[in-house]
């Protein structure tokens, strides 16, 4: 009986191993495409969701006025023109006329109106509306123009519409309050179904204003281990993926199937000082801590070197050679020196949080710093938590140091005037402000001229970095991998997949 | 009172602990559904905007008042909104159950139809070098995570073969029974590969103990074939711990198997109440915690009964 039980056993599993074979992938279907990434959107309002995971998804779906190309330069989207009038105190905006929402009502002044308006309700609960509060009211007085008057200059605001937490949702939709659960824009995809962290299904937009979309849709799958969605890609399960873990994306090229898509983004790895706690309170302190830490060593060693070591400013046409700037030539000699001077001689001990898997190197970030520091005394203790918890600590302020991936903007102004303004929002994350950085902001905020601006950035990063309140790191990639008969798809530094509206399937 | 009623009877004040427990518990988790959902940027939202949106999450009112307003909800059998879902939270666990139930029990086949034999066999040749063999297999498979397992299958199909199931879009075993299996075998082997090294570890001692006992013995000098004896008489009395085991490895199977589940991106119990967490949809969190406690009660039940059907000389809730 033993050997005949045996017999039926091998034979379950040779049915098992056949069934295995019979679900092979089928050929590559005309021109819908097969994505994949592994953190799924969390809501569908364009106005409230702010994680990249939402973002990355809603920017198919629904259109700003403004846009931001691969060059983070402006470009049209609802709006075909632009301008600054009046001092910098009202941007009146020409909308394109072909502009339709996914039920073919074309998209007017008062939608824009009343967008805006949504985002500047409080009760509406928009993160973004610290972007907008230089907004004192909306006139629209034709059928094709938008005039928005401004309390203060604020050349930053046009970057910030840019984003898709400004994006343009009908206004009967807002009326009757299904902004967040019917998901009604005018980009290039409409939303045919949404099964949260497993399945998102997109079709062309026909009406579409920007042109013709290159796919009839695209089905993305929620694989939450990336490891898996590399092994999709390999069998040619999907066409296209998102990756994070660098890890991961690196073992892209080792397929000859397959490219890898590899973009420096704005977002920046940093390590956040507490300066309201001793001793990081010390300038000297903080100082000896930025020269002790070897950037490139931390960006080699935690993310296998894929970066960039950087200075505060991340965005193309502001970045400045961070050789210059303040102690980013590692000098031990010199951390240990301003050490001394500051009391601390002997060193003494922190705590350093950090959150698992978020960035995917977080750990070993906080790992090589803990290295580098012990050699100036300073014993770190590394506390690993949970995002939302780190969240939480992060911002209330309560950790020492914080190990973090945050992220960027392609002005300065919107970037750190949260952090480094006085009146800043996060000043309490932050916990360092002088007055030459809160003059060198507002100055920024309202100088109209490019050259101009860069060079007052230039000057407030320069002051910043001597400050050390936090230390810089370095920036990283964003990756998408794509089979190679997937073509004509344009990354951005904003991590965008705007891109793929114009990508189109070989056969 | 019957020990059925009895022991159902009990199963209201262990739902009503549980769901305190974890009522007080996930929100005593710092961060919230507003971080949760904005990160950072929660830090930009003035006074009246986070309150806007802690009345929108329900979490502006004290615990024990929405705790109150929950339950009525649950006398009323409404286990809430999931906030992710926008949908009745009992539905959209429902709707991951079949899955989870079918994972279940096809990983609890994987490993009796291989845990068991394996034992009995390793039992029948104690101390030789096949059970010596089958001892380390077991030692390996209990050992190993599942999630190492997993990675591994799928490396090694992906890479060497070029094959893998479809991930992403589940297919229920209804609609197509072929693709329903094929995207549920491995993730079956895998999880089934550590259960079938416990089934195996004690099949074999509780094998090796019955095979000693007097009556084995007799059936034997009275001339019984020894498959026989091992398998009509020896078995059925070595059955008990393995059904224990069984019993309790499929009540945990029946809360979902996260790590499995993420790696072959199956959407079950398991990924909905981990994603349920860490985007702090507390309804969701609740309503799973309690459907999972409710099903381990269940299958601790079922495990008692079978144990009268396989001992008829225990007699349950006749105490001593």
């Amino acid at each position: 009986m033993g050997r005949h039980f045996s017999t039926r056993l091998i034979s379950g599993f040779a049915f098992a191993a056949t069934l295995g074979v019979s679900f092979v992938t089928s050929p590559a279907s005309a021109a819908t495409l097969r994505m994949a990434w592994s953190q799924d959107a969390t809501g569908l309002d364009p106005h409230k969701q702010t994680a990249f995971s939402s973002i990355r998804l809603l920017e198919l779906i629904y259109e700003p006025l403004v846009r931001l190309d691969k060059d983070l330069k402006i470009v049209p989207a609802i709006a075909s023109s632009w301008e600054f009038s009046d001092g910098g105190k009202q941007l009146t905006f020409k909308l394109n006329p072909n502009a339709k929402f996914q039920d073919g009502k074309p998209v007017t002044p008062a939608d824009v109106k009343a967008s805006f308006e949504r985002v500047l309700d409080e009760k509406t609960a928009a993160a973004a509306r610290a972007n907008f509060r230089s907004i004192a009211s909306i006139e629209t007085p034709d059928p094709t123009t938008v005039v928005f008057k401004l309390s203060q200059p604020d050349v930053p605001l046009l970057t910030a519409m840019a984003s898709i937490n400004a994006a343009i949702v009908p206004a009967s939709e807002i009326t009757a309050g299904s902004v967040g659960t019917k998901a009604l824009g005018s980009g290039p995809f409409k939303l045919e179904k949404w099964d949260p962290n497993s399945k998102e299904v997109l079709t062309a937009n026909k009406d579409w204003a920007g042109g013709k979309v290159g796919v009839d849709g695209i089905d993305i799958s929620v694989l939450p281990d990336e490891t898996a969605i590399l092994a999709s890609l390999r069998t040619k399960q999907i066409d296209f993926a998102l990756l994070n873990d660098p890890l991961v994306a690196t073992l892209v090229p080792k397929e000859t199937n397959l490219t890898l898509n590899r973009t420096p983004v704005l977002a920046y790895h940093v390590l956040q000082l507490n300066a309201s706690r001793k001793p990081m309170n010390e300038l000297g302190v903080r100082q000896a801590i930025s020269c002790a830490i070897d950037r490139q060593d931390v960006l080699d060693t935690a993310s296998v070197g894929e970066g960039k070591v950087t200075g505060p400013l991340t965005a193309p046409g502001y970045t400045t050679d961070a050789s210059q700037l303040f102690c980013y030539k590692r000098d031990v000699e010199k951390a240990k020196k301003l050490m001394a001077d500051a009391g601390y001689a002997d060193g003494f001990s922190a705590t350093v949080i950090a959150a698992n898997g978020e960035p995917a190197t977080a750990a070993s970030e906080a790992q090589v710093i803990q290295s580098q520091l012990a050699e100036i005394g300073v014993k770190l203790d590394i506390k690993m938590m949970e995002l939302n918890v780190y969240v939480d600590a992060w911002l209330k302020g309560d950790f020492d140091m914080a190990v973090a991936l945050n992220g960027g903007r392609a002005d300065p102004y919107s970037m750190y005037n949260r952090y480094w303004t006085k009146a800043g929002n996060l000043q309490k994350v932050a916990n360092y402000i002088d007055d030459t950085l809160d003059s060198q902001m507002q100055k920024g905020r309202e100088e109209t001229d490019p050259a101009k601006r860069k060079a007052i950035f230039a000057d407030f990063e320069k002051h910043l970095v001597e400050m050390s309140p936090w230390v810089w790191l370095y920036t990283s990639y964003s990756y998408t991998a794509q089979q190679k008969n997937v073509q004509g798809f344009v990354p951005t530094p904003e991590g965008s997949l705007f891109g793929l509206s114009k990508v189109t399937v070989q056969q | 009172m019957s020990y059925l009623t009895r022991r159902l009877s009990t199963f209201p004040l262990v739902m009503l602990g549980v769901s305190i427990l974890v009522f007080v518990a996930i929100r005593m988790v710092p961060g919230d559904a507003i971080t949760a959902m904005l990160g950072t940027e929660a830090g930009l939202l003035t006074p009246a905007q986070r309150e806007a949106l802690a009345n929108y999450f329900g979490i502006d009112q004290p615990i024990a008042v929405q705790y109150w307003h929950w339950l009525l909800g649950v006398f009323r059998g409404d286990l809430g909104i999931s906030v992710t879902y926008g949908k009745p939270v009992l539905g959209v666990i429902l709707e991951r159950f079949p899955l989870t139930l079918q994972l279940a029990l096809m990983s609890m086949c994987v490993a009796l139809l291989v845990g068991l034999p394996a034992g009995v066999f390793a039992a029948t040749r104690n101390e030789k070098m096949s059970d010596l063999a089958v001892r380390i297999f077991a030692m390996i498979g209990q050992s190993t995570p599942n999630f190492v397992v997993g990675l591994l299958i799928i490396y090694a199909l992906s890479a060497g073969f070029g094959i893998l199931p479809t991930m992403g879009e589940f297919t229920p075993l209804l609609v197509d029974p072929l693709r329903n299996l094929g995207q549920m075998i491995l993730p079956a082997v895998t999880l089934g590969f550590a259960f079938a090294a416990s089934v195996t570890r004690i099949s074999r001692s509780a094998m090796l103990d019955v095979l000693s006992d007097d009556y084995v013995r007799t059936a034997r000098s009275k001339g019984v074939p020894k498959r026989s004896v091992i398998w009509r008489h020896a078995l059925p009395n070595a059955l008990i711990p393995v059904v224990t085991l069984s019993g309790v490895e499929f009540g945990y199977l029946l809360g979902g198997a996260v790590l499995v589940e993420q790696i072959y991106a199956l959407p079950g119990l398991g990924r909905l109440v981990l994603d349920a967490i860490l985007q702090r949809d507390y309804a969701l969190v609740q309503g799973c915690v309690l459907f999972i406690a409710f099903n381990f009660m269940v299958v601790n039940l079922i495990v008692d009964l079978v144990y009268v059907a396989l001992d008829p000389r225990i007699r349950l809730g006749e105490g001593g």
